[in-house]
């Protein structure tokens, strides 16, 4: 039991990150990396702001407990080591001795309890930190983390952008719960991380600089990050081609993706996005009209042609998905597909008691809530025009107005977009969960309930054995596979971008969300 | 004092038009389904439920229409704009931050419209038949009609890839070191594509219009009173044909202050120019109602400001436009 939480009482955290570099080459020091945000940053503190785009500069300025290699194994990080007691109930985190905050104070277990604190008050995903019930600080390097219930998502949530340890002494001069509106969000940010902040200039560029008395000694490489803030996927494309960009993540769209991969000097890759996880669905309201049916949803699933969402719409850039659960995961169990078949489709919806009348079955309304997925919807128009499915295509104003009717559940089918977020339990529960039912935007807005699927989910959230854990999270996308609550598609083709001068991009299962002070330029 | 009675009663009217903009825009942002708590949510890849109602008890949103409009307004007249929900940064700040960007973008591509519109527009206009005239009105239905967006990734094909010659984004680099000149070229480096897509829609107006009323005024009585006077053509043209055929050139010029905005958001999208313009259009996206509003009641003192500097201008064209009539 609990093999898999048994600290790895690695000597230092250097040769452990040491191991996960996959080139044999020598980093060079120096330099300045110009890299890129693709929309504005709306806060730098990663403690209270989740999302891709806090995520990059988020994990530079900010260390957390521990940082995960290509084949999700913990690595320590501001934890020397960890251990997980027998019943799964203490966390205990003993923390590197050395490491100090950008203005010199050291970073002690008080700083990690109150991170936990203002973590649980503030951060949008309740679910990363619900069991800890108390953190104590027996002495300044140790923090024990005591949990109502064995809660083995809790190693991702230690790591990347979601624990990010924040300063009490900054942080904590107000109630816990205005931290997320604190002055030092944006300016003067003060974390552990590998670089510090120089320069934040709203829609301009956030500039980070070596901190050089980090804690990992010799690190990081670089002297200097510059993100500018560039919002359009083709000013960006071309600062790539012509080199003004050395590295960027997060680029989605096929056209652009093709384009720079035949370019010679960069690198184009779809590694990195394993515990963001973004997955593409059809999704289906199962409470009301025609799509209650599971019969109906199935008949949908067997119109829609998956393979030419895959290549004409994604232009190969995007890989299959079939569960809900992102295929990069460790946890990921692919599904038998719904082979497209208008034959069987027909008679499915004649099964439900739908037959053909005046040329139609039935009307049902899509939606979707940003224009860079348009297309898919209007193809699932069409493709369900051939059994005999009218679709009507409702455009959103804007995001809110969509959110709105999707948090509401005034719809009947919509594209969807959802991120899996490291562990099943923080991003892909929010889905299927029947006590999360319409409860804003990316909750269960499917209505979705079945009490073998609830259990499932109980179940793999305390289960601290692996093995078990997978079996459990195996019949769940089984089920969920067979029920369709969503159509899964594909993944979101997000790509990282690199030219030659870059020496070891952040490709690990956190993306660009991890400390790249592993990361160097060749010249 | 006349002048002064009609400044004063231009700005009462600016004030109670600007506090109309302001209700009317809140409202309509209030009318919208869905809320800043949704693009908060999206924008940290979704939030418990629990997480969105406190950020909207936090920021009043769950409070009745009226007092929120009550309080917001209540605000304005004590000269506070409020904070950003968005960024959680005082609207001022923020504005006042990217202000600069766009007034440099905006004003340069303006004048230089102006100056190249005009010598563009007499150069055809003294002969309408000529090569140089037909290549001016292709030129003007090419900038006009030819969307910036287009216009710009084009530019930036040519001139950022292909050529080699400006930067793609942004308006500085910031990796450069050095005094003042240095900076000012790297910044005016940075600034010639964004001006030429914004101006390409400028010249367009403005050379037409000043071919127009040349055309005009070549053929009046006074103009051929000049040359048989024996005066040069150069003399005649420059010197008493052109003075008179400015002002509906400055009027319009006037006009197109308003598109301070409008016109610059997406220039300022495409080259990522930290102005205004694009600090606009986010905060439409995001529903940041405080910022919205800071920026309409930017926007209008800048329309207001450079209505003023025409009117100015008209007069020293124009001296009859500041007597009495």
């Amino acid at each position: 039991m609990n093999k898999f939480v048994k600290g790895l009482a690695m000597a230092t955290a250097l040769t452990a990150s040491f191991a996960t570099l996959t080139k044999a080459e020598e980093p060079k020091m120096g330099g300045t990396l110009i890299t890129v945000l693709g929309s504005n940053v709306r806060n730098l503190n990663s403690a209270v702001q989740s999302g891709i785009v806090t995520g990059f500069p988020g994990a530079q300025l900010f260390a957390s407990p521990l940082r995960y290699d290509e084949n999700w194994e913990p690595q320590p990080y501001l934890a020397e080591t960890w251990e997980v007691s027998e019943d799964g109930l203490t966390v205990t985190l003993n923390l590197v001795k050395n490491a100090t905050f950008h203005d010199g104070m050291p970073l002690t277990s008080e700083d990690v309890a109150f991170s936990v604190e203002v973590i649980k008050t503030n951060h949008p995903f309740k679910s990363m930190f619900a069991p800890v019930e108390s953190v104590s600080t027996p002495d300044a390097h140790t923090a024990i983390l005591n949990l109502s219930r064995p809660h083995p998502a809790l190693m991702l949530a230690m790591s990347g952008q979601l624990m990010s340890i924040i300063p009490k002494h900054i942080y904590g001069d107000g109630e816990i719960k205005d931290v997320k509106t604190h002055a030092r969000n944006n300016e003067n940010v003060v974390g552990s991380g590998p670089f510090k902040l120089t320069e934040f200039k709203n829609g301009e560029h956030v500039i980070l600089e070596r901190f050089d008395d980090f804690f990992i000694e010799g690190r990081p490489y670089l002297d200097k990050i510059v993100m500018r803030i560039i919002t359009d996927p083709a000013a960006r494309a071309i600062a790539y081609e012509n080199g003004e960009l050395h590295m960027g993540a997060f680029e989605s769209l096929p056209r652009i993706i093709n384009r720079l991969k035949k370019v010679d000097s960069l690198t184009v890759t779809s590694d990195g996005y394993g515990a963001i996880g973004p997955v593409d669905w059809l999704a289906m309201n199962t409470t009301k009209g025609p799509l209650a049916d599971v019969r109906v949803r199935k008949a949908i699933a067997y119109a829609v042609d998956k393979n030419f969402i895959h290549k004409a719409l994604m232009q190969g850039t995007a890989s299959d998905s079939t569960s809900g659960i992102h295929p990069d995961s460790p946890f990921y169990a692919a599904q038998e597909g719904y082979e497209v078949d208008l034959e069987k489709s027909a008679a499915l919806l004649d099964e439900a008691g739908f037959p053909v009348k005046d040329g139609t079955r039935m009307s049902l309304t899509i939606d979707f809530g940003w224009p860079g997925v348009k297309p898919q919807v209007e193809y699932v128009k069409a493709a369900l025009k051939k059994v005999n499915i009218d679709v009507q295509v409702r455009a959103s104003a804007d995001f809110p107005t969509w959110a709105k009717k999707m948090g509401t559940m005034d719809f009947d089918m919509s594209w969807d977009t959802v991120f899996n977020w490291g562990d099943p339990v923080i991003g892909v529960h929010r889905t299927y969960d029947s006590t999360n039912i319409a409860k804003g935007v990316w909750s269960n807005t499917q209505g979705y309930s079945n009490a073998r699927v609830d259990e499932l989910m109980a179940m793999a959230a305390v289960e601290t054995d692996p093995a078990k854990r997978k079996a459990l999270y195996g019949e769940f996308q089984q089920i969920i596979a067979d029920e369709l609550p969503v159509y899964h598609t594909n993944t979101v083709p997000y790509h990282t971008v690199y030219n030659d001068k870059v020496g070891n991009p952040p490709l690990g299962i956190w993306g660009s969300s991890t400390p790249i002070d592993m990361t160097y330029l060749k010249e | 004092m006349a002048t002064l009675q009609s400044l004063l009663t231009r700005i009462v009217y600016a004030v109670i038009l600007l506090v109309a903009v302001l209700v009317l825009n809140f409202s309509m942002m209030h009318l919208a389904p869905g809320d800043v708590a949704d693009t908060i949510s999206q924008s940290m890849g979704g939030a418990d439920q629990e997480i969105l109602d406190q950020i909207r008890a936090d920021y009043g949103l769950d409070q009745p229409f009226l007092v929120q409009l009550g309080s917001y307004m209540g605000k304005v007249l004590r000269f506070d704009l409020g904070y950003s929900f968005f960024y959680n940064t005082p609207v001022t700040q923020l504005i006042l931050q990217r202000l600069p960007a766009t007034l440099l973008l905006v004003f340069t591509a303006q004048i230089l419209a102006l100056f190249i519109g005009v010598i563009l527009g007499v150069i055809s206009a003294r002969k309408p038949n000529g090569i140089a005239s037909h290549f001016v009105t292709i030129l003007a239905l090419f900038g006009y009609s030819a969307p910036v967006f287009w216009t710009g990734i084009l530019l930036l094909i040519g001139f950022s890839l292909n050529i080699q010659l400006f930067p793609v984004a942004g308006m500085r680099d910031v990796t450069i070191e050095g005094g003042f000149w240095v900076h000012f070229v790297d910044i005016a480096r940075h600034l010639v594509l964004p001006v030429v897509t914004l101006g390409s829609i400028f010249l367009a107006l403005y050379s037409r219009l000043a071919r127009a009323t040349m055309m005009e005024v070549l053929g009046s009585d006074y103009v051929r009173t000049a040359k048989a006077k024996g005066l040069s053509e150069r003399e005649v043209v420059y010197k008493h044909a052109l003075k008179n055929s400015l002002s509906p050139v400055i009027t319009l010029a006037g006009l197109q202050f308003s598109a301070v905005i409008s016109g610059a958001v997406l220039v300022e999208a495409v080259f990522s120019w930290p102005g205004l313009g694009t600090l606009a259009f986010q905060s439409i996206i995001a529903r940041d109602t405080p910022t919205i509003l800071g920026i309409l009641f930017f926007s209008a003192l800048v329309v207001i400001i450079g209505n003023l500097l025409t009117d100015i201008a008209l007069r020293f064209v124009d001296p009859r436009v500041g007597g009495k009539r």
